[in-house]
């Protein structure tokens, strides 16, 4: 063999995967969609189901015949799966998505409500309030997580700022000075997981869990020690004030909901904006981004690639001390022990289903929020499906989430890992 | 640099090095692998801090405690493994650090500015970069661009290339070679790191050898190849391959029209034939990411097969286990040998029976044989040269020529029918090369049929029998070791020639 021979390649036809994703979800939102008209339709009773814009049932109203409705909604799903499955509008297939799950949602809702009525404002209202600390626990996440810090510890910010609010609220008598506690106490949790991880390299999903042990061990000794035995002294924090916006806040569902709210509802979704703007169009949010994905390229460029790491996680600290003040200054008005039940993984169920961005978190923070909210409406109207269902809901979600169905997620690369210098 | 000196622990990897790089010249720092190049630059650029010795530039004394101060001190260097974020865009990446912002406190990015840094850059020093691409979807060589882009709107005098042509084809290398010229025309001086003789040959200006920490030389681009070759290692090395002609005989692996996906289910081989002699030693030569990684994985049974057929002496291997494939007498030298090839936490004589280890004579389902395994070591360790305290030494603390004896030494230890080698001498110092190349020729000439992939275009010429050119998943010419380098290297840039050199 001296002289080249030019193979002439073969054909050959491999068979394409079928099962794109586009076809997995299409076909899911079809049978989701096929369950939705035919079950719901038969079991919703033919009566009117009327969606309130108010707090109760007075007042102007949507309403639609609880089967018509159950049967439409059904259908509609079935056509977004259906659009999908024939591969129509490829580019927006997330968008075809979504109005199929909420057309079931829909068709769902017409079923529970026909024959009776549902507050839209107390829903939206409900659904933002329970949102509220998981979207700032999320967004304590993303800024962890987007500079190469995994912050499981959301739960013990959480606990330590709900803690530390209460307490300084009640000696201080002021609401403020309790925010600004419920700062400190995010802050210390979020110092300890830094020195651990960024100085010592300890594991960091170990140290986070180590934390939340701590937050839990620490608050709920204090609480049975100081105040438990002298809550007045100790424990009766004062609430924060709902402001409202004239004007604004005459807007039919939304102004009550968003412009007659308290300070914290304002401070979440400014913070959204501006964490999102932040890393998108910063200095600060570029370095971020480097270093979360390939911190030695920022090294040699000479970012200081640890203590960007520290700021971060300390910031995340602060922002999830104020979700933490939530449960004291704004839900309830003491602090009892572990009284944050999980929520700070929550929290972190929403970070990792919102891709790890602001308006990601934002929008499954709200949606986690909406599912609790709806499993209280259930039980209220003494549905016949069980509100603990609903309440598994979010986490079911979470997992199909992470498990790549609804895209894939994509963590910084980064994430997790300590940075030694060599 | 004066009197440099960096020690790891008791490794002394820069012992008292001196070395001045006069402006507008290119300076070649020639060496091995460990040599401790790298690491001297790295002392230059601020990584790193040197234990003692002094860093002037233009006769002024600096300390650098990052690369920030190497920048401000005008050097800059691209690293051998690129440091860049591969989800930024390019102008993300080149403006990291020295941002331009609309000032104020906020340091909001003023990116309309850094896309014209980058544009003008890019024009002014011929260097074409699209500012607006991922870098993830970019060629190597457009990488590298980047890179030398990046380092140049950083303004700097000195420019540090550390083995910039390891992942670049010979068109591209020529390229570079060429853009490092119009730089030094331009007054810039660059430091040129690398172990690749021609390459200095044709470009340095001046040529500074490093062994074991210390220059042992420093030569002009007039020397010899062989004269800088026997400077580096130390002794006189033959470069060439030293072989008989092949004798052919059976058909051994045969491939027929194999399809094979990569990791993100994108086709990666696609449809290719292939025939291996008992015999012979068949070199696939291509630019890395053309398949070949894929290719020999699906023979190997790590990765699934699409269509088509593998067959080993009649034998389908399709559908096989990694471990059936193995014993059924295929010897296999992977890629990527930190990851793959050794398990560095283990020692050298378990590392040698790795796929052995639950079979006589070193053990059974149960049980392993300390004894039999230390005494197999023994024997590997002088028959294949491995330079190691003991057999009970840990793989991971053994150079990188080392650790590949290992592999070869495990791999040749059984009788073989197939004997596969995936860039068998990557990062793998001269003269385990030389010795890891006689092996595999001894191999051949035993009757095995051997599959070398490289992208090393001088190991394949050097081994091959015959040569099969791979570029986007097909084989597109198979031809003899003694075409000329610019036909192979237009072929890897999968260009066919126009008169098909006697197609038949």
């Amino acid at each position: 063999m001296s002289t080249a021979t030019v193979q002439e390649p073969t054909e050959v036809a491999a068979p394409e995967p079928f099962w794109s994703r586009q076809c997995r979800l299409g076909l899911a939102l079809v049978l989701i969609g096929a369950l939705a008209a035919a079950v719901f339709g038969a079991l919703a009773p033919s009566e009117d189901a009327r969606f309130t814009l108010s707090e109760d049932a007075e007042g102007a109203a949507l309403s639609i015949n609880g089967q018509v409705g159950a049967v439409l909604f059904g259908l509609l799903a079935l056509a977004a799966g259906g659009a999908m499955l024939a591969g129509l509008a490829r580019r927006r297939s997330n968008v075809l998505l979504s109005l199929g799950i909420l057309a079931f949602v829909l068709s769902f809702l017409c079923w529970q409500v026909a024959g009776n009525f549902m507050p839209l404002v107390d829903t939206t209202e409900g659904t933002l309030q329970l949102a509220l600390p998981l979207i700032l626990g999320a967004l304590a996440g993303v800024l962890g997580e987007r500079s190469g810090v995994v912050n499981v510890a959301i739960e013990g910010q959480f606990l330590m700022g709900a803690f530390a609010g209460a307490l300084v609220g009640t000696m201080a008598t002021s609401v403020w000075a309790g925010l600004i506690s419920a700062a400190v106490g995010g802050v210390i949790i979020a110092a300890i997981l830094a020195v651990l991880s960024i100085r010592y390299l300890v594991d960091q999903t170990v140290v986070g869990m180590v934390l939340n042990l701590f937050a839990l061990g620490i608050t709920g000794f204090l609480y049975e020690r100081l105040m438990q035995p002298d809550a007045q002294t100790y424990n009766t924090p004062p609430q924060m004030p709902e402001w409202r916006i004239p004007g604004l806040a005459d807007i039919p569902v939304i102004g009550p909901v968003l412009f007659e709210a308290n300070l914290l509802v304002w401070v979440a979704l400014a913070l959204v904006v501006a964490i999102h703007f932040g890393l998108s169009r910063t200095r600060w949010g570029l370095r971020t981004r480097a270093v979360g994905e390939h911190p030695t390229a920022a090294d040699t460029v000479g970012i200081r690639v640890r203590g960007l790491r520290y700021l971060n996680v300390l910031l995340g600290g602060v922002v999830a001390g104020i979700g933490g003040a939530y449960f004291t200054l704004v839900a309830t008005g003491s602090f009892t022990k572990n009284m944050t039940a999980g929520a700070g993984f929550i929290a972190l169920a929403a970070l990792i289903f919102g891709r790890y961005t602001p308006f990601g978190a934002l929008g499954a923070a709200l949606f986690f929020g909406f599912a609790q909210k709806l499993a209280t409406y259930l039980s209220a109207i003494e549905s016949p499906v069980p509100s603990q269902f609903l309440n598994m809901l979010p986490y079911l979600a979470t997992l199909i989430a992470v498990a790549g169905l609804v895209g894939r997620v994509r963590a910084p690369a980064a994430d997790g890992q300590p940075y030694i210098k060599s | 640099m004066r009197g440099i000196t960096k020690r790891f622990g008791d490794l002394v990897a820069n012992d008292h090095i001196d070395i001045t790089v006069e402006p507008g010249e290119v300076h070649a720092l020639l060496g091995e692998n460990g040599a401790g190049k790298s690491t001297l630059m790295n002392q230059l650029y601020g990584l790193l801090h040197p234990d003692e010795g002094q860093i002037l530039v233009n006769d002024e004394p600096v300390v650098f405690n990052s690369p920030r101060d190497a920048i401000a001190a005008g050097i800059g260097m691209v690293h051998q493994h690129f440091m860049l974020v591969p989800v930024f865009t390019v102008a993300e990446n080149i403006a990291l650090g020295a941002e331009e912002t609309r000032g104020g406190p906020l340091g909001w990015l003023d990116r309309r500015r850094s896309r014209r840094d980058v544009i003008d850059t890019s024009t002014k020093y011929g260097l074409p970069v699209d500012p607006d691409a991922l870098v993830e979807d970019l060629p190597v060589g457009a990488q590298q661009r980047v890179e030398i882009v990046k380092a140049l709107t950083r303004e700097v005098d000195l420019l540090i290339l550390d083995e910039p042509t390891a992942v670049l084809t010979p068109q591209e290398t020529e390229e570079l070679l060429a853009v490092m010229r119009s730089l030094t025309a331009m007054g810039k001086s660059i430091v040129f790191i690398t172990h690749k003789l021609k390459e200095v040959k044709a470009i340095a200006d001046r040529i500074t050898v490093v062994r074991r920490g210390r220059i042992v030389g420093t030569a002009s681009p007039d020397t010899s190849e062989d004269e800088l070759a026997a400077l580096m290692v130390g002794r006189a090395v033959s470069l060439e391959v030293q072989k008989a002609p092949a004798e052919p005989g059976a058909v051994v692996l045969k491939i027929d029209g194999l399809v094979v996906d990569d990791d993100r289910g994108i086709r990666a081989v696609d449809g290719v034939d292939l025939e291996v002699r008992a015999g012979e030693v068949l070199g696939i030569a291509g630019v890395q990411g053309n398949g070949q990684t894929e290719l020999v994985e699906a023979v190997m049974g790590l990765r699934e097969v699409r269509a088509g057929s593998v067959r080993l002496e009649g034998d389908d291997l399709i559908g096989l286990s990694t471990k059936k494939i193995l014993r059924s007498g295929v010897g296999y030298v992977p890629e990527d040998r930190s990851h793959d090839g050794v398990v560095k936490e283990f020692s050298v004589a378990e590392n040698l029976v790795l796929d052995m280890y639950d079979s006589a004579p070193y053990g059974n389902a149960f049980r392993v044989d300390g004894g039999k395994v230390g005494g197999n070591a023994r024997e590997r360790i002088e028959q294949f040269d491995i330079r190691c305290q003991s057999a009970d030494t840990l793989v991971g603390t053994l150079s990188g020529g080392n650790q590949q004896k290992v592999v070869v030494a495990r791999e040749m230890s059984r009788p073989l029918r197939l004997f596969i080698a995936s860039q068998p001498t990557r990062g793998v110092d001269v003269g385990s090369i030389e010795f890891i190349h006689k092996q595999i020729i001894h191999e051949r000439d035993q009757g095995t049929a051997v599959l070398v992939v490289s992208s090393e275009l001088d190991e394949v010429v050097g081994l091959a029998d015959r040569i099969a050119v791979m570029y986007r998943g097909r084989i597109l010419a198979i031809v003899s070791p003694d075409t000329p380098r610019e036909e192979l290297g237009l072929l890897m840039a999968g260009i066919t020639g126009a008169p098909a050199e006697g197609e038949k």
